[in-house]
């Protein structure tokens, strides 16, 4: 089967500084791969370019096999927004800062796409935000603006309202890690149920270990802009083979360990 | 004799009441000249914001040069230009056209300025949200960016509205009959301007403080998150 | 007409234009800094006062200011030459816009600043000069930027009032030669570069102030 995501020799640059340098990165149809590693490491900047909010400089990405130059582009990252627009169609992503649309109501936010871009009719695209908002467990809040909400509600919101545009990839960039720690779980429990769907490809960037352990089908260890390892779960956090990764690995669990004992919760 | 309106010299207060429904005339006039001037302001100084995100240079510099250039230069001397130098190129307009064109244009520079300011507060996250759920530019202003914009400008595009009130006397240069345009008019007839020129100083502040009140209450009416859209 | 031939009376005006200018910003910092402390003072007929003065001069027209000192006033006695007006009135708006701006600086001045000094026995005008406006003087170049620059947009209503400032020499101009866009292009011209002078100034002052320390040492005597 043919990548649903395939990276070619891709080097992203901002200004003098090379965050991917020739970067190589496959991802299969309904894929969960979680991507971790040392912050400045590159992951997010996957993410971002998949979602076009960078572009990069040389090498070749494509999606679904349609590359994301224009056809007969050739060059630096070149592409008409129209282009840029179809591509779009099939990402999705959540932000670590949730980025809900402060002065529309829950509501209002999940449906404002799927009217405007998608040009579904007003009802439709209730009655799916409907489905989608019960699904997070947050029916009851439709009629709510986000500054009345927790931090662990808006993200849930914010899950519903990238899969209201069913997207075939959805992005996952640090989704909790803006959170008060006794609201996570509340949000990893959602990507949980989400990650059964088996049609959707996941990526996600996080630093929750457990988590990534329990989901992914694949986990990939990121340092100064290449991945360094990757591989199934059990054996990666089990028996990681390179000293980089086993380093990354006992400090960021250990952490992770001292601070869930301090605030006792359980996940 | 003005306007159907006699006055009486005999005493400052039988002068000045029987000069007001003169006056009244010539607020009608101030009102109006500030109402199409602001919204010429409004609507072009959006245009010119719009037009400095431009990413081609030539048009964002250009409109750069553009807006400082009004703004750093007197509303006189552009009402002058105006006035004088449209009908050479065949543009014949009633001088209270001329006028609120005149306001239109230097508040518009003053005007783009609060827009960039506005636009630029909104954080970048909207703007990636939007593009992350594939909305158009278009819609992203529509629906994200100005709802969110208006309550930050409102208190500068209103400052702007008064301060556009009290230079619109600048308009009886012209010709154009406002209340300063009135009481010169009554003032050489009478060899008596200190009651005119009073009345219309005591006419405008109590102008000014309602004006800038109403703003006030439109600034404390608008959620600050935004123009809630359901 | 040539350009050069333009160019003669328009500099003379513009002469003028600056002399006004300058002089009618010198009296309105000054009186800025007096309405502005005094809306700051305790004492409710000095604050009432320069709150009046600020209402009155912020709430009407320049033009109609104008004219009220240049034709009304003469009417009960107290008359001026039309420069003395001139920059007498322009110096009274920009002061009572000014108020408003030093009056903020100094409420912007972190309350601590005047614990510490109150703490330390210092009288409130040495606390004034001494600690609270060195912090706010730097806050206000901005704003006084901006009024600078108004001022000199301001001072062409003046040509009203018969003074051969750099816009009533554009108009004497436009009478003689009719090329009315030649003269007022020129003319625009003129007060860009004057407006462009007085932002380097304004901008010149501001860095002086920034370098130097924020507590001038001031001389005990």
């Amino acid at each position: 089967m043919n990548p649903i995501i395939r990276f070619q020799n891709v080097i992203k640059r901002f200004g003098a500084l090379t965050v991917l340098d020739n970067f190589n990165f496959e991802v299969q149809r309904g894929e969960k791969v979680t991507l971790i590693g040392p912050s400045g490491s590159g992951k997010s900047t996957v993410l971002r370019i998949l979602m076009t909010l960078e572009p990069f400089q040389e090498g070749l990405l494509e999606i679904d096999g349609i590359s994301y130059h224009e056809p007969d582009g050739r060059g630096p990252f070149k592409a008409s927004e129209k282009h840029l627009h179809t591509i779009r169609s099939n990402v999705g992503m959540v932000f670590q800062s949730f980025n809900l649309f402060p002065h529309m109501t829950v509501l209002r936010n999940v449906v404002e796409a799927p009217v405007a871009v998608l040009k579904m009719k007003r009802e439709e695209a209730e009655s799916r935000a409907t489905e989608l908002l019960r699904m997070v467990g947050l029916y009851d809040k439709k009629d709510h603006f986000p500054s009345q909400l927790s931090g662990g509600q808006q993200q849930r919101v914010a899950i519903a309202r990238a899969l209201a545009m069913r997207p075939r990839v959805l992005l996952f960039d640090e989704p909790t890690s803006a959170l008060d720690p006794q609201l996570v779980g509340e949000v990893l429990g959602v990507i949980r149920d989400l990650a059964r769907e088996h049609d959707l490809t996941m990526l996600l960037v996080t630093h929750e270990m457990r988590f990534a352990r329990e989901v992914s089908d694949r986990v990939c260890f990121f340092d100064k802009g290449r991945i360094v390892e990757q591989g199934e779960p059990e054996r990666f956090f089990s028996n990681p083979q390179q000293p980089r990764t086993r380093e990354f690995l006992s400090s960021i669990l250990g952490e992770q360990e001292s601070q869930r004992e301090s605030i006792g919760c359980a996940q | 004799m003005m306007y159907g309106y006699a006055w009486d010299t005999s005493t400052p207060l039988t002068f000045a009441l029987s000069i007001l429904p003169i006056l009244g005339h010539g607020l009608l006039v101030t009102l109006q000249a500030a109402a199409v001037g602001y919204v010429i302001a409004l609507v072009l100084g959006l245009v010119l914001a719009l037009l400095r995100r431009s990413r081609i240079k030539a048009i964002s510099w250009t409109v750069a040069c553009f807006t400082e250039f009004v703004r750093d230069t007197p509303l006189l001397v552009q009402l002058f230009f105006l006035y004088y130098v449209l009908p050479d190129f065949g543009i014949i307009l009633p001088a209270f056209m001329t006028g609120a064109l005149a306001l239109g244009l230097q508040y518009s520079a003053y005007t783009s300025e609060v827009y960039r300011g506005g636009i630029n507060a909104v954080s970048r996250g909207q703007w990636e949200a939007a593009t992350a759920l594939n909305m158009t530019r278009l819609q992203t202003y529509r629906d994200v960016v100005i709802p969110q914009m208006i309550p930050r400008i409102v208190p500068a595009l209103g400052n702007y509205l008064v301060s556009m009130l009290k230079e619109t006397p600048v308009l009886s240069v012209v010709t154009v009959l406002d209340m300063l345009g009135l009481a010169n008019m009554i003032g050489e007839r009478t060899f008596e301007y200190l009651v005119p020129l009073s009345m219309v100083g005591l006419i405008f502040l109590p102008m000014t403080l309602i004006c800038s009140a109403l703003i006030y209450a439109v600034e404390r009416a608008l959620p600050k998150s935004g123009i809630p859209l359901r | 007409m040539t350009w050069m031939q333009y160019l003669a009376p328009l500099l003379k005006g513009a002469q003028v234009t600056v002399m006004i200018s300058l002089a009618s910003i010198f009296f309105g910092v000054i009186l800025a800094f007096a309405a502005g402390i005094a809306r700051t003072s305790s004492n409710r007929f000095v604050s009432g006062l320069a709150f009046v003065y600020i209402v009155l001069f912020r709430g009407t027209p320049l033009l109609v200011q104008l004219f009220w000192f240049y034709y009304a006033l003469p009417l009960v006695g107290v008359s001026f030459d039309p420069i003395t007006t001139g920059i007498m009135t322009l110096a009274l708006l920009t002061g009572a816009f000014g108020a408003e701006v030093v009056r903020g600086a100094l409420l912007a001045v972190p309350p601590a600043q005047l614990e510490a000094a109150r703490a330390l026995n210092f009288s409130k005008t040495y606390t004034l000069w001494h600690i609270a406006m060195p912090q706010a003087i730097i806050e206000m170049m901005p704003p006084f930027g901006n009024l600078a620059i108004q001022n000199l947009k301001d001072t062409a209503l003046v040509s009203l009032i018969s003074i051969a400032d750099l816009t009533f020499q554009a108009q004497s101009l436009r009478n003689i030669t009719l090329n009315s866009a030649r003269v007022y292009t020129l003319t625009l011209l003129g007060y860009f570069l004057i407006a462009l002078c007085l932002m380097f100034a304004v901008r010149f002052i501001e860095m002086k102030l920034r370098r130097g320390p924020a507590f001038p040492r001031s001389a005990h005597s």
